[in-house]
């Protein structure tokens, strides 16, 4: 009795709180994904560093066009080339009141390169950390890097005396059996405030109001909910009962076009998507060739190459939210993109290639492709294995989840694949982390280019990448890289098909930024 | 009545344990877990060093061993996913399973009877025949698909019910409820009739059937002729008997219910352990995926056990011959 009398109470008082919070500009949105830990180090995503992004902040961030401004740092300096002073901001401080000082800044680095972090990457291992005085951090590397801090939008500062009070220093890794505060509380010093997290269930946000900078939102309160069924998610927009939802499958950006109160803003994304060709091995695992390696001469994959329509897909399968790629890299993302172009879709000269490359009848390969990963990836492995029907290259389609994809393609797999289709989004925005992970040489066991699952490898392109990697200027760096590109392109290296779009579902009187790196943050957004 | 008992209860562990066993073979199926906790970037050794942390390198046997010795101390290990202990997660599903469950079993018998009642008395009314096709469609339509024809007409078209969630749910520290709010009892209709409807129907034609059956007997008809009025014929003579196999279908389904809410609860994003497999499923989250097929186990067998001995309890039958 006594149990039920206080459930009522509670129940009247929650009913007596929402009704309250009622008042308050609420923003309500869905991803197809769950936030599962707020422990900013322990996994390297963009869904989940972008929620912690409204928390937590970096040294530096990019604003909606994805510039790097200064944001806990007030300005910095290439002391020498190896030696880079952070000027930290004043008077900001965390979530729970306290100041956020050089000492933090040392112990994020620190924790970042704690065992279980899965963002060393953010800062090299080699890198090291002095306290010039409490406002002032000088970072000493190895070698000279002009992108150092290309990739800090997403590393984000933690709270030292928080963390050590808590005992979450150690970063939870999966094999502990005990829960890391970090991964349930967030103490950041961004706009806005986790105010409770249900893992895989909801994640409330209130706004920040001791916030250091000025915040270009209204918004007082942010409720996510995690929607996987693609319908579920599009209804729940249509019915008004979210202000925005992401990602709109392609078939339904239409209808809810076509609803009064919705509309759908689109946009490239960063990510590239492509295919990739088993160039090492002798012999390939999945062919009726034996004896020998048709992807190891240059005519086949470029007789590949030329016998997929791209504009084919992006029409019949994109519904031309899509953009045709040259590059392994988003137009965006470098300068001189423009000088490269596609090779023409021509399946007359794809056949000659083969012919001339002594597969004249053509020959048989297995292809390997995720299902659930990137937008329409099986429809568009089907797609390619139809149009290189035409050539007469019979391919043998293996779609299968992403678990076991990966499984099979990756290092840990032993590189299982001949021909299979991938996408890269280079987390420093840069090319180099391109041709460091997918275009250098590698050795069996991955050592190298991890991701360069075809195992390309031409020595030329490792000797270059090495001189981008240290060049601090500008122009000779792009320089650089538009040689690599254009041995890559003369290679055929890969396949570059396409930057996929961007669909976010929007409700009317919401106005938002979106960027291209598909990071939705609270404090570009409006709501009326 | 205790050997009885102690023999079933045997059983009962065997089955868990061939579950369990069947359950961990399959998992070597689904993929690589320890690419679904990491970034794409993160190094080769790095995984390799997880992997082995984790325990994925052990051979077979000795990673069931380990298992089934923290499953006996209820401990499930720590999910991939969350970075939180499996028994915790599980408590705090545990309530929105359950509430969505006996909802769809109320529903079930609330709708269900009546309408198998009125079947069985009038077999040739129009509505009867209404009824029956309307239950062939709850057989016959899957469940997923039902869930979607209910959101956009009562959600998008209509504007009446949400379409995901629980609504506002009130915490009463060992418990979660939705059952105390208004947004909570609107977030819980469509789930509850998605998830019903395939009992109800089976419950109405089970219903009818007996009905037709027992209307027939001896016992009706005397009770017709000694004159009583038909409502108490109708429902204390002859539905009170034909509730026993209705009774012991319910309980069966419940179990079947709670275990296979699984798809309702993801076309509603509704925040219960059948959406929490599915995502596990999804990211080979192994620790949550054991775990919850263990207890599916462990509801079908308890279930089992509970009706195996109602039997031995009602029918004394059974009790003969044995020592």
């Amino acid at each position: 009795m006594n149990t039920i009398k206080r459930g009522l109470l509670t129940a009247v008082f929650a009913v007596g709180l929402t009704a309250s919070a009622a008042h308050a500009t609420t923003l309500k949105y869905a991803f197809q994904g769950t936030l599962n830990q707020l422990d900013p180090y322990s996994l390297n995503e963009t869904f989940t560093l972008s929620a912690l992004g409204n928390v937590y902040e970096g040294l530096t961030r990019r604003n909606e066009n994805l510039e790097i401004e200064p944001s806990l740092a007030e300005s910095w300096e290439v002391v020498e080339p190896t030696r880079w002073r952070f000027h930290l901001r004043h008077g900001v401080k965390f979530h729970n009141g306290n100041d956020f000082t050089a000492e933090d800044v040392a112990f994020s680095v620190m924790r970042l390169h704690g065992e279980g972090s899965d963002l060393k990457t953010r800062v090299g291992t080699d890198v090291k950390v002095e306290i010039v005085d409490d406002y002032t951090v000088d970072f000493v590397l190895p070698d000279a890097n002009p992108i150092l801090n290309y990739e800090w939008d997403t590393f984000y500062i933690m709270d030292k005396e928080w963390t050590e009070a808590n005992d979450a220093v150690a970063i939870t890794s999966a094999s502990d059996t005990t829960a890391n505060y970090a991964a349930l509380h967030a103490n950041g010093t961004g706009p806005f405030k986790v105010v409770s997290h249900e893992p895989g269930v909801k994640t409330v946000y209130e706004k920040n109001e001791a916030w250091w900078d000025e915040s270009h939102s209204n918004l007082d309160r942010v409720e996510f909910t995690p929607i996987g069924s693609d319908a579920t998610r599009v209804a729940a927009l249509l019915s008004g009962e979210l202000d925005m939802a992401y990602p709109i499958p392609v078939q339904d950006i239409k209808r809810v076009e076509q609803n009064a109160t919705t509309s759908v803003m689109t946009g490239p994304e960063l990510r590239t998507i492509f295919l990739g060709m088993d160039q090492m091995r002798d012999e390939l695992l999945h062919s009726d060739v034996k004896g020998k390696n048709p992807f190891k001469d240059v005519r086949v994959r470029k007789a590949f190459y030329q016998a997929i329509d791209m504009e084919g897909i992006k029409r019949k399968i994109m519904r031309n939210l899509s953009e045709p790629a040259a590059l392994m890299i988003s137009p965006f993302l470098f300068s001189r993109s423009a000088e490269f172009e596609r090779y023409p879709y021509d399946p007359e000269a794809a056949k000659a290639l083969m012919a001339d490359a002594g597969y004249g009848d053509g020959f048989s390969v297995g292809m390997d492709c995720p299902n659930d990963r990137y937008v329409n990836d099986e429809q568009i492995c089907q797609a390619v294995a139809s149009m290189l029907a035409r050539i007469g290259v019979k391919i043998d389609l293996n779609a299968q989840p992403k678990a076991k994809y990966f499984a099979k393609v990756l290092a840990s797999g032993g590189y299982d694949t001949s021909f299979y289709l991938l996408g890269w989004t280079p987390s420093s925005f840069d090319s180099w982390n391109i041709f460091s992970n997918i275009e250098g040489c590698r050795d069996e066991q991955g050592n190298g280019a991890p991701f360069n699952l075809g195992g390309y490898c031409n020595p030329k392109v490792d000797e270059l990448s090495k001189q981008i990697l240290k060049e601090n200027d500008q122009t000779k760096r792009d320089d650089l890289i538009a040689q690599v590109y254009t041995i890559t392109h003369e290679d055929v290296s890969h396949i570059p098909l396409h930057q996929q779009g961007l669909a976010w579902g929007v409700a009317q009187g919401i106005e938002l930024a979106q960027r291209a790196d598909n990071q939705f943050l609270f404090r570009f957004v409006t709501k009326n | 009545m205790f050997g009885f008992a102690i023999r079933r209860l045997f059983q009962a562990l065997i089955v868990m344990f061939v579950v369990a066993l069947l359950a961990f073979t399959m998992f070597r199926f689904v993929g690589d877990p320890v690419n679904q906790m990491v970034g794409v970037e993160t190094s080769i050794a790095e995984r390799e060093a997880l992997r082995q942390r984790l325990g994925l390198n052990d051979p077979m046997p000795v990673q069931f061993a380990r298992f089934v010795a923290g499953a006996v101390k209820f401990d499930f290990g720590t999910s991939y996913q969350f970075r939180q202990p499996v028994a915790d997660l599980f408590a705090k599903r545990l309530p929105a399973t359950l509430e969505l469950s006996f909802m769809s079993a109320l529903f079930a018998l609330l709708t269900g009877i009546p309408m198998g009642v009125y079947a069985g008395l009038n077999r040739e009314s129009w509505l009867s025949k209404i009824f029956l096709s309307v239950s062939l469609i709850g057989v016959s339509l899957p469940t997923f698909f039902i869930g979607i024809l209910l959101i956009f007409l009562f959600s998008v078209t209509l504007q009446w019910l949400p379409s995901f969630g629980r609504g506002e749910v009130v915490d009463l520290g060992w418990w979660s409820t939705g059952l105390l709010t208004v947004s909570g009892w609107k977030a819980i209709i469509l789930p509850a009739v998605t998830l019903g409807l395939y009992q109800m129907t089976l419950i109405m034609r089970l219903i009818r059937a007996e009905m037709l059956e027992v209307i027939r007997t001896d016992y009706i008809k005397f009770a017709r002729a000694r004159g009583l009025p038909d409502r108490i014929v109708n429902l204390r003579h002859a539905l009170k008997n034909t509730l026993v196999p209705v009774i012991t279908i319910t309980g069966l389904q419940l179990g079947a219910i709670i275990a296979f809410a699984t798809i309702t609860e993801t076309v509603f994003q509704w925040p219960g352990m059948g959406l929490m497999f599915l995502q596990a499923v999804q990211n080979v989250d192994i620790p949550i995926m054991s775990a919850y097929l263990l207890m599916t186990a462990f509801i079908f067998v308890t279930v089992n056990f509970i009706v195996d001995i109602l039997y031995y309890v009602i029918d004394p039958r059974l009790r003969i011959g044995r020592p």
